[in-house]
């Protein structure tokens, strides 16, 4: 426990900073991912069903969540790029 | 391109030939090539060699991305609903981590810019979505109309055909 206590005393203010830093990124990276996540699930759920329910309908309900998919994941991409402007520029 | 139904298991209905998620994938990745020297142009002009290069490394990450997705959709379609509800879901996973993993490890490299890597990630795949989606939504909407050659590969409809199988 001492030794826990002596390492933490050590760590320097700047260094902590940069580590509540990287940790805060990476908690906004991980949050901005899960919300496309969950859209996506929940989208090609329901293009399945649609596809099941009307097969001759499949190909625009296919395109159509396709695009839906590319459009959620920019959703991913733009917190991605955040967390590497945050991080490492 | 037709639809193998099965009436049993909905879920294990199937597509046959070439899925339209290719197509508008593929058509995607033609158009980014057109605009590929303009983006690398611009990209050199705003931040130098270093930004021209940059802006190509995203171009390229997005145009296989988008390749990636269409070659999952279609593949996984061809083996049933099922699998392709699994493989969006996992397809999207596996392609966050490869751009993830990427970008990080080329971080550090001398020519790479990363801030005009990451404005041509989000922009040219924000970009060639809705460039692509003036075209899908024109034939979905009027799909006895063709507004340009581009829609000629742009046909989604599809035949369904019946056969119960356990």
């Amino acid at each position: 426990m001492s030794t826990l206590a002596t390492a933490l005393a050590q760590i320097e203010a700047a260094d902590l900073k940069n580590i509540e830093a990287a940790g805060s990124a990476g908690f906004a990276y991980g949050l901005a991912a899960i919300g496309p996540g969950i859209g996506i699930g929940y989208l090609v759920g329901q293009a399945v069903q649609a596809m099941a329910r009307q097969p001759e309908s499949a190909g625009q309900v296919q395109t159509t969540m396709f695009l839906g998919i590319a459009f959620t994941e920019a959703l991913a991409l733009i917190g991605f790029v955040v967390f590497i402007l945050l991080k490492f520029v | 391109m037709t639809v193998d139904v099965n009436r049993e298991n909905p879920l294990l209905s199937r597509f046959e030939g070439r899925s339209p998620a290719m197509q508008v994938g593929i058509d995607i990745v033609k158009r980014g090539a057109i605009i590929a020297p303009v983006a690398i142009l611009v990209g050199t002009l705003i931040w130098g060699t270093d930004g021209g290069a940059s802006v190509a490394l995203g171009l390229g990450l997005i145009l296989v991305n988008m390749w990636l997705s269409a070659w999952i959709i279609d593949v996984t379609a061809r083996i049933s609903f099922a699998a392709l509800a699994g493989g969006a879901m996992f397809g999207f996973l596996i392609r966050l981590s490869i751009i993830s993993a990427v970008v990080i490890s080329v971080r550090n490299v001398s020519w790479v810019d990363l801030v005009a890597l990451g404005i041509t990630i989000i922009v040219t795949h924000l970009g060639l979505l809705f460039w692509e989606l003036r075209y899908i939504s024109a034939s979905l909407a009027y799909p006895g109309l063709k507004p340009g050659a581009g829609l000629a590969s742009n046909d989604h409809s599809t035949s369904p055909k019946e056969s119960v199988s356990s």
